[in-house]
């Protein structure tokens, strides 16, 4: 198993806490990962990202080789098309639909989103959405988790079990919120792979 | 102990802490913060060791140097450039004959991704003639710290510890020690005047220094951390690596053709015993090293003769800029991979920016207001987030360079004929480097402003409690010498832009040195207290 991750959003909105529920999700399942991540001045609305790289064998660089990632995973369609080159020929960017429009040059949102719909292998999710009938806006990365839970290397009880690990300090609403808004990511994934 | 998924930051505090170390002293600093924020709440769960923000990472190097003098472990933490802050008493540590282990965490940050500069910390090392130890992994920064402590005690000097941000900043599995090193008991230097460094002792200390140097690098030729591999059939290419080099080395390492003897340095001074028996393996050295080309420039006195050294001097490796695992591929030979080719206009960059309703915003719109009508106003400044005011919408100052540097620029550029001319300082930039310079501006009651954001907090690097409380800033500056009635502390709330810019304008006018202060919460400090003081209430309850 190879499966590296490039994690990609605007500081401030939770790109690490996507990372985390994967990566506890991998460990728990015997994987071997590693996270390199961005600290400091681009947490202040600048683009973040973050390099997850899971492996059934010793991981040797924390960082990703450009055009090798299996999975591009957006937090918002600008970030998303930037990372783009990470991505595999074969593999798969996941997007949430809604932009964050922090910068005067914001391009135009259809237009963005039809270039990365012309990717290969491309769903843009309304994950935002998504995560505000589930309950709290902000869970829109466990949306994401559950849009990419097919082609991730180990199973939906895996990750709804990291789901519970990673967020249960924050107590039960907060594991029921994001445990719904995984599902409603599964059911949109289905919905995103069929329109295909 | 079942492994641990650690930062590497975090990886190198629980290694001081199972070496024993009974105190950690730090400035925040990105990649290096999360060394001490990691031990502030090891400290608060565990009780121990004794873990503290300073004013600046002078203060804290030479608090810890106080720990070594009393005989036993200390931990400081900074980030590269907090090491030309801290660099008197890291040179001098080396001459003082340590007996309680001292080390000294870097964290460098090649690529600049929250630094004015690159340096790299290796040549500090070099410089002040101690031992440097590089981890290639957070395993590595583990066990180095652990390591470092014996060394620093047994070649009695300071051990620097250089971190690089994609080690510093990336997470990995970390197999752990059961149990901690007991703490040493206080115990004072056995020879009185060895950490008295007049001349007369500071000579005989240096000389016994470049002594013990040369046990260093004897113990460098065959420690645990370089080591050499010959392939008797490769002869043309031979590689070296540093630190996290070696991992995007290896990344490649599948694809080439034959592999090339290797030479992997995680401690120096560099073992140039390896070196030689690499030189004469290989044709051509490729140097693979995350920073400056410190190994690369010593391989012209290492080797005599003929070498094809590449590296970063020769432009086999980009002069500047961090390595990555596709740079490395390059420098192999290896040919680019090429990314999806994506149709339609390139994305526009996103730059950080102020948070929506900072305080900084508001306090720079009362500023350029202020100076709205002034021309030639200038607006020197310093490191924190209201750098970023550097940008639009603001574009409000013009000089960013060194912890502090803002009121001492300030104080130049008006004696070198600018006028008006105002600092801008933050709260824990001002506490870190600003007081002595303001005391320059007391002394000649320069015609200056010194603006001070007061947001309460070490903003940038997560917002940490400044090193006193806020409220203390008028005394400081009052007990600095400031006239009273030029001392201002205002609110900076949007509502109140108007009423600043007049109370700014007003001592821009002055003809002598003012001060305002203003004052608000800085939001991601407000976000972290109340969710400490919700967390705090609710274990109350329970």
């Amino acid at each position: 198993v190879k499966f590296d991750i490039v994690l990609a959003g605007v500081g401030g909105q939770g790109v690490l806490s996507l990372a985390a529920i994967i990566g506890n999700a991998a460990v728990a399942e015997g994987l071997q990962a590693k996270q390199s991540e961005v600290h400091g001045m681009a947490q202040r609305g600048g683009m973040v990202h973050a390099h997850l790289r899971l492996s059934d064998r010793p991981i040797e660089s924390d960082l990703i080789p450009i055009a090798t990632a299996e999975l591009v995973l957006g937090m918002e369609p600008l970030e998303a098309l930037r990372h783009a080159t990470w991505l595999d020929p074969s593999g798969t960017l996941i997007t949430a639909a809604e932009p964050v429009r922090n910068i005067p040059d914001y391009p135009d949102l259809e237009r963005l989103l039809a270039q990365l719909r012309a990717l290969p292998h491309a769903r843009v999710i309304e994950a935002e959405r998504l995560a505000y009938e589930a309950g709290d806006p902000l869970a829109m990365n466990t949306v994401l988790v559950g849009a990419a839970s097919d082609l991730l290397p180990f199973g939906v009880d895996a990750l709804e079990r990291a789901v519970e690990r990673v967020l249960g300090r924050k107590g039960a609403d907060v594991v029921r919120i994001n445990l719904a808004a995984f599902r409603a990511g599964r059911a949109a994934l289905d919905a995103a792979v069929e329109t295909r | 102990m079942p492994p641990r998924i650690l930062l590497g930051d975090e990886a190198v505090a629980l290694g001081a802490v199972h070496a024993g170390i009974t105190a950690a002293y730090a400035y925040p600093g990105t990649p290096s913060t999360e060394i001490v924020e990691w031990l502030l709440e090891h400290a608060a769960r565990e009780g121990g060791p004794h873990a503290q923000w300073c004013a600046n990472e002078k203060t804290a190097l030479e608090t810890a140097l106080g720990t070594c003098f009393a005989g036993r472990r200390a931990l400081v933490a900074m980030k590269h450039v907090g090491l030309n802050v801290a660099a008197d008493p890291f040179v001098n540590a080396a001459l003082v004959a340590i007996h309680g282990g001292l080390v000294v965490a870097v964290a460098d940050d090649p690529g600049m991704h929250s630094s004015q500069n690159e340096q790299d910390s290796r040549f500090y090392a070099e410089f002040a003639r101690t031992l440097c130890l590089e981890p290639a992994s957070q395993q590595e920064a583990y066990d180095m710290t652990r390591e470092a402590y014996d060394l620093s005690e047994r070649f009695r000097v300071p051990v620097l510890l250089r971190l690089v941000t994609h080690l510093s900043h990336s997470r990995a599995t970390v197999q752990v020690a059961g149990s901690a090193r007991a703490a040493s008991p206080p115990r004072k230097p056995d020879r009185r005047g060895a950490w008295v460094l007049l001349p007369a002792n500071a000579r005989q200390r240096w000389r016994e220094l470049l002594d013990r140097r040369l046990e260093m690098a004897t113990w460098s030729e065959d420690c645990n951390w370089n080591h050499l591999e010959l392939n008797e059939t490769e002869r043309g290419l031979g590689v070296i690596t540093t630190g996290i080099a070696r991992n995007y080395y290896r990344e490649s390492l599948s694809e080439l053709a034959s592999e090339p003897s290797h030479l992997h340095i995680g401690a120096y001074p560099a073992p140039a015993g390896l070196v030689r028996r690499l030189a004469a393996h290989a044709r051509r050295i490729l140097v693979l090293e995350d920073g400056q080309p410190f190994v690369e420039r010593q391989l012209k006195d290492l080797l005599a003769g003929s070498f094809e050294v590449m590296g970063r001097l020769s432009g086999a490796i980009p002069a500047t800029g961090e390595l990555t695992p596709d740079i490395v591929r390059a420098g192999l030979g290896l040919p680019a991979r090429k990314p999806i080719e994506i149709a339609g206009p390139k994305p526009p960059l996103r730059a950080p920016q102020l948070c929506e309703g900072c305080p900084h915003g508001h306090a720079y719109d009362a500023l350029m207001r202020a100076l709205d009508d002034i021309e030639g106003a200038t607006v020197t400044s310093d490191i924190g987030c209201y750098t970023l005011g550097a940008m639009p919408p603001y574009s409000a100052i013009e000089s960013c360079v060194c912890m502090g540097a803002s009121i001492a620029m300030a104080k130049g550029a008006v004696e070198a004929g600018l006028k008006p001319v105002v600092a801008v300082i933050g709260d824990s930039t001002f506490l870190h480097s600003g007081v002595t310079p303001l005391l320059d501006a007391v002394a000649s009651d320069t015609d200056m402003t010194v603006l001070i954001l007061d947001n309460e907090a070490v903003g940038m690097t997560g917002a940490q409690d400044p090193i006193v409380p806020s409220a203390r800033l008028e005394q400081i500056v009052l007990g600095a010498g400031v006239d009273p009635a030029h001392l201002h502390v205002v609110d900076p709330h949007p509502r109140k832009v108007a009423a600043n810019a007049d109370v700014i304008r007003r001592e821009i006018d002055h003809p002598g040195l003012s001060v305002v202060i203003a004052r608000r919460e800085c939001k991601v400090a407000a976000k972290r207290r109340a969710r400490a003081r919700a967390a705090e209430s609710q274990e109350v309850m329970a």
